[in-house]
C-alpha cells in the first residue's frame, strides 16, 4: 500500500482521499517500520524547510527514507515542501536537506517587475514537460495545477527537471531523478489534472 | 503564467450556506456538501468557507462539518469565521484546510496572524478585511461581521496584516456586498498596489465583465464570487453554478 509519511506537516487526508477516489488505498503513517515495508512512499509538506527536516530527523525517519528511495529504490514522490526536502539546502533555513536530487530551494525575487508578480506563487499555472516519464503519461495538451510556495527549487543537473512553469521566469514544477519524484505543485488540489499525475503515480 | 483565481465564497450559518446583502438579510441557499460536490465537478480553481456566526457567538469552527466538506473537495479549500487561536488553525489543516481566514481575531490579538505564519507558513494565512464606506466617502476597517468599527484606513490595515505574515488578503466591500453592481475597484486596487501578497477581491461581482474588470482595473490577483455563484441571476432563484472556464479566459487571460 502506497504510504504518505506523516512527519507533522501536510495536507495528508486530501492526497490519501484523491487516491482513494483513483481506486488506490493508501495509508498515513509515522512508523520508521510501516514506511519500511511500504512498496511506494509519498513525502507531503505544507511549511517551512527546517521544520520539515527537523521533524524528519526527530521522529527518526531520515535513516528509513534513505533505506527505501536510496537503496531500495522504491517509487517516492515528494510534494510541495515534500518536493524541496529532497534538495540539498533551502535559502528559508540553516537545515541540510535529504539530499537525494542536488539542487537548492531558492526565495522568489523579482527585481524587475515587483509591482505585479506575487509572492507566494499562489494559483493555477501550466506547465511543461521537459523530459519524459511515466509520471507525465497521458498528460493533456493543456496541464495546470495548483501552485503555492515562496521558494522553488534550481536543480544543479538541468536534467533532473521534469516539469518545468513560467512564473518570472522558468522555474521546476516537477524533478524526477530515477525512482525519486517530487512536485512543487500539489497534485491533490488540482482535481482533474492532479489525479492524472497521481494515477501514474500508482500505477508505477 | 499564472491565472487570477476565481472562488466561490459561500458563507455558513448554522450548517447551511446562505447568501447576504451588505451583510444582512439572508437567503438560504442549501446544503454545503451538495453545493461543493457540484463545484468539484465544475472544477473551480478554490473554495472559500465563512462562518458568520462562528465569531460573534463566540464558538469554534464546526470541525464535522468541514472534514466532510473537505473530504469531497480537490481543490483549496480556505475556512474562516471565529478562528482564534493557532490550535484551532492546526486542527482544521489536519482535516483538509488549505487556508485559514483571520479576521475579527486578528484585529483583537495582533500576535495571531505572526504565531500562524510562523508556524504554519504565510501562505496558510489569509487577513481577511472587511470595509465600509462611512461619511465623506472615506472607507474603514470593521469586524464581527460588520458590526464593530475599528477607525482603521483598510489599506493601511493591510500593510500591516502582510508585515505580520498573512501571505494574502481578502478585501470586502460590505457596500458591495450582494449587490451584483460590481467590485468596489478603488478599494480593491489601493489594497493590491500597497501590499506584495495576491489579493482577492469581494463583494459585489454581478458578471464575468466585473471579474475582468476586477483583475485588470482593481489589480486583483483573486476575485471571489458570491451572489454569482449562488443564484441564477439577481432577483431569481437558487442555483449553483460558476462561470464558464472559455468566458473567464476572454476577461482574465
Amino acid at each position: 500500500m502506497i504510504t504518505i509519511v506523516d512527519y507533522g506537516l501536510g495536507n495528508l487526508s486530501s492526497i490519501k482521499n484523491m487516491l482513494r477516489r483513483l481506486g488506490f488505498e493508501a495509508a498515513i503513517s509515522a512508523d520508521p517500520a510501516v514506511i519500511e515495508r511500504a512498496p511506494k512512499i509519498i513525502l507531503p509538506g505544507v511549511g517551512a524547510f527546517d521544520n520539515g527536516m527537523r521533524n524528519i530527523r526527530a521522529r527518526g525517519l531520515e535513516a528509513v527514507l534513505n533505506r527505501k528511495a536510496l537503496e531500495e529504490r522504491v517509487p517516492t514522490l515528494g510534494i510541495c515542501l515534500g518536493m524541496q526536502l529532497l534538495s540539498d539546502s533551502s535559502e528559508e533555513g540553516r537545515e541540510r536537506g535529504l539530499g537525494w536530487i542536488h539542487g537548492r530551494a531558492v526565495r522568489f525575487s523579482f527585481p524587475e517587475a515587483p509591482a505585479r508578480l506575487k509572492i507566494p506563487h499562489m494559483g493555477w499555472n501550466s506547465v511543461s514537460v521537459r523530459s519524459s516519464s511515466l509520471l507525465v503519461k497521458d498528460f493533456l495538451p493543456e496541464m495546470r495545477f495548483y501552485f503555492v510556495h515562496s521558494y522553488h527549487v534550481v536543480c544543479d543537473e538541468p536534467g533532473d527537471v521534469l516539469l518545468s512553469a513560467e512564473y518570472g521566469g522558468p522555474i521546476a514544477a516537477a524533478v524526477q531523478k530515477g525512482n525519486i519524484m517530487g512536485t512543487q505543485f500539489h497534485p491533490e488540489k488540482s482535481h482533474k489534472f492532479g489525479m492524472i499525475l497521481l494515477k501514474n503515480f500508482a500505477e508505477m | 503564467m499564472l491565472k487570477a483565481r476565481v472562488m466561490p465564497c459561500l458563507l455558513l450559518r448554522n450548517e447551511g450556506l446562505v447568501k447576504t446583502v451588505k451583510f444582512k438579510d439572508f437567503t438560504y441557499v442549501g446544503d454545503p456538501i451538495n453545493a461543493v460536490r457540484i463545484y468539484n465537478d465544475m472544477e473551480v480553481d478554490e473554495l472559500v468557507f465563512l462562518d458568520i456566526l462562528a465569531s460573534a457567538e463566540g464558538r469554534e469552527p464546526p470541525y464535522k462539518l468541514i472534514e466532510e466538506i473537505a473530504g469531497e473537495c480537490f481543490m483549496p479549500l480556505s475556512y474562516g469565521g471565529g478562528v482564534r487561536s493557532v490550535d484551532e488553525m492546526r486542527r482544521l489543516f489536519s482535516i483538509g484546510v488549505e487556508k485559514v481566514l483571520l479576521n475579527t481575531a486578528a484585529y483583537e490579538n495582533p500576535d495571531l496572524v505572526a504565531e500562524g505564519a510562523a508556524l504554519f507558513g504565510c501562505q496558510a494565512i489569509v487577513a481577511s478585511i472587511d470595509a465600509k464606506r462611512g461619511l465623506f466617502g472615506k472607507y474603514e476597517a470593521v469586524v464581527r461581521d460588520g458590526r464593530a468599527r475599528t477607525g482603521l484606513d483598510p489599506v493601511e490595515y493591510a500593510k500591516e496584516m502582510e508585515r505580520r505574515g498573512a501571505g494574502e488578503i481578502l478585501i470586502t466591500s460590505i457596500d458591495r456586498d450582494g449587490t451584483w453592481e460590481g467590485y468596489d475597484l478603488d478599494l480593491t486596487r489601493r489594497v493590491a498596489d500597497a501590499v506584495s501578497v495576491p489579493v482577492i477581491a469581494s463583494g459585489g461581482a454581478g458578471s464575468v465583465e466585473d471579474i475582468g474588470k476586477v483583475v485588470k482595473e482593481g489589480h486583483a490577483s483573486a476575485a471571489a464570487i458570491g451572489s454569482m455563484a449562488v443564484f441564477q441571476a439577481k432577483g431569481l432563484g437558487v442555483l449553483i453554478k460558476f462561470p464558464k472556464q472559455a468566458d473567464l479566459a476572454r476577461v482574465i487571460g
